[in-house]
C-alpha cells in the first residue's frame, strides 16, 4: 500500500469514526455517556487534525476538546441532572432547514481551491512573504508560530485578552473559594453532608 | 476517587512528564509544533488530572486560587509590556525587531517572551475555570455516577 492509499485510509475511517460519534451523540440520552463521546469527537477531532498536517491546532483540540472540556462538562453533570430531559422529538421545519443548509454548504465546496494548492487565492496574498520572511528575517522554523507571534502579534494580543476576560468572567459569577469557606480562606467544619445539590428534581428520575 | 488505586499510581508517574512537555512546547515552539495556548491547556491539564484523582483541596494547596488570580493578568500583561517595551525601545508597538542587539535576536526574545504571557494567561484561565466548577459540589461518590 502506497503511502498516499494509507493516508485516505486513515482520512476515510477517522472521518467515519467521527460521524458515529456524533450520531451516538444525538441519540444518547444518559448525560455522562454523551460527554464522554463529545471527548472522544475532540480527539478524533485531533487525528484528523495531524493527518491535515495542522499538529498545533491538533494539540490543542486534544488537551482542550478531549481533555479539560470533557473535565468541565462532567463537573456541570455533577450539579446538574444525569439525564436529557426528553423533548418533542421530530420536527419537520428543522430538518428542512438542517439539509438545506448542509446542501448549501456541501454545494460552496465545489468552489474551494483543492488541499494544498499552491495557487489558492489564500496563499497567493501575503503568505509567500510571510514564508520568506519567517526564514530570512526572524529565523524561525516553525511558520505558525511567526505568524502568530509577531507578523500577527495584534491579533494574538486580542485573543489573550478575550482568554483573560473570559476567566475573569467566570471568577466573578462563580468565584473561586469553595462555598464553605471563609474571608480567610479557612474550609469551616460544618460541610453540608453527602454534596449533592440540594436541588434533585429530574435526577435519575 | 481516593480508593482507584491504579489511577493514583499511574497519574503520579504521568503528571511529572506531562508538565515537562508543556514546558518542552512551549519554550521549543519557534522549532516545532506548539507556543502559548498549547503549552498553557497541556500544563493546566496536569493540574486538572492531579485535582480529579488527588481531589480538588489538594490541588488548591499546590496551586492556590489566590496565586492564580495573579497569574490570570500577568500573562496579558507580560504580552502587552512587551509590546510597550518596543515603542519605548524606539520602535513601534509589538516590534520585536529593538528588542535585542540584531533584529533577528529581538525577534527571537519578543516571540519567547510573548508565547510565554499567553501560556501563563491559558494555563491560569484553565485551570481557574476548573476550579469555579469542581469547587460548587463537594465530591461525587464513584456509585452516584
Amino acid at each position: 500500500m502506497s503511502g498516499a492509499d494509507m493516508v485516505i485510509w486513515v482520512n476515510f475511517s477517522l472521518l467515519t469514526m467521527l460521524c458515529l460519534s456524533a450520531v451516538a451523540i444525538l441519540l444518547v440520552r444518559h448525560l455522562f455517556a454523551v460527554a464522554a463521546l463529545t471527548g472522544a469527537f475532540s480527539l478524533l477531532a485531533a487525528g484528523l487534525f495531524v493527518a491535515l498536517d495542522a499538529v498545533d491546532v491538533a494539540f490543542t483540540e486534544a488537551a482542550v476538546g478531549a481533555g479539560i472540556s470533557t473535565v468541565l462538562m462532567l463537573g456541570t453533570l455533577a450539579l446538574t441532572s444525569r439525564r436529557e430531559k426528553i423533548t418533542p422529538s421530530f420536527s419537520p421545519v428543522a430538518l428542512v432547514v438542517v439539509l438545506v443548509t448542509g446542501a448549501a454548504l456541501i454545494y460552496a465546496t465545489s468552489d474551494m481551491p483543492v488541499f494544498g494548492d499552491p495557487n489558492a487565492p489564500g496563499h497567493v496574498h501575503v503568505v509567500p512573504d510571510y514564508i520568506e520572511g519567517s526564514e530570512k528575517d526572524l529565523v524561525i522554523p516553525n511558520i505558525v508560530t511567526s505568524v502568530l507571534a509577531s507578523y500577527r502579534g495584534y491579533d494574538t494580543l486580542g485573543e489573550v485578552a478575550v482568554i483573560f476576560t473570559a476567566g475573569i468572567g467566570v471568577m466573578f459569577l462563580l468565584g473561586l473559594r469553595r462555598e464553605d469557606e471563609d474571608d480567610e480562606g479557612t474550609v469551616r467544619k460544618n460541610r453540608r453532608p453527602g454534596g449533592r445539590p440540594l436541588d434533585e428534581e429530574g435526577d435519575e428520575a | 476517587m481516593r480508593h482507584h488505586l491504579v489511577l493514583r499510581v499511574v497519574s503520579k508517574i504521568l503528571i511529572p512528564f506531562i508538565l515537562l512537555f508543556g514546558l518542552y512546547v512551549q519554550f521549543h515552539g519557534d522549532f516545532g509544533p506548539g507556543g502559548g495556548f498549547q503549552a498553557g491547556v497541556i500544563f493546566a491539564a496536569a493540574f486538572v488530572l492531579y485535582a480529579l484523582v488527588y481531589g480538588v483541596e489538594h490541588a488548591r494547596e499546590v496551586l492556590p486560587p489566590k496565586a492564580l488570580a495573579i497569574l490570570v493578568p500577568a500573562g496579558l500583561l507580560i504580552y502587552a509590556l512587551t509590546g510597550f517595551a518596543g515603542i519605548f525601545l524606539g520602535g513601534k508597538f509589538l516590534d520585536y525587531d529593538v528588542l535585542a542587539a540584531t533584529p533577528t535576536g529581538g525577534q527571537h526574545l519578543g516571540v519567547l517572551v510573548i508565547e510565554f504571557g499567553v501560556g501563563v494567561t491559558v494555563a491560569a484561565v484553565m485551570v481557574s475555570v476548573f476550579y469555579a466548577y469542581a469547587g460548587r459540589t463537594s465530591d461525587v461518590d464513584a456509585e452516584d455516577w
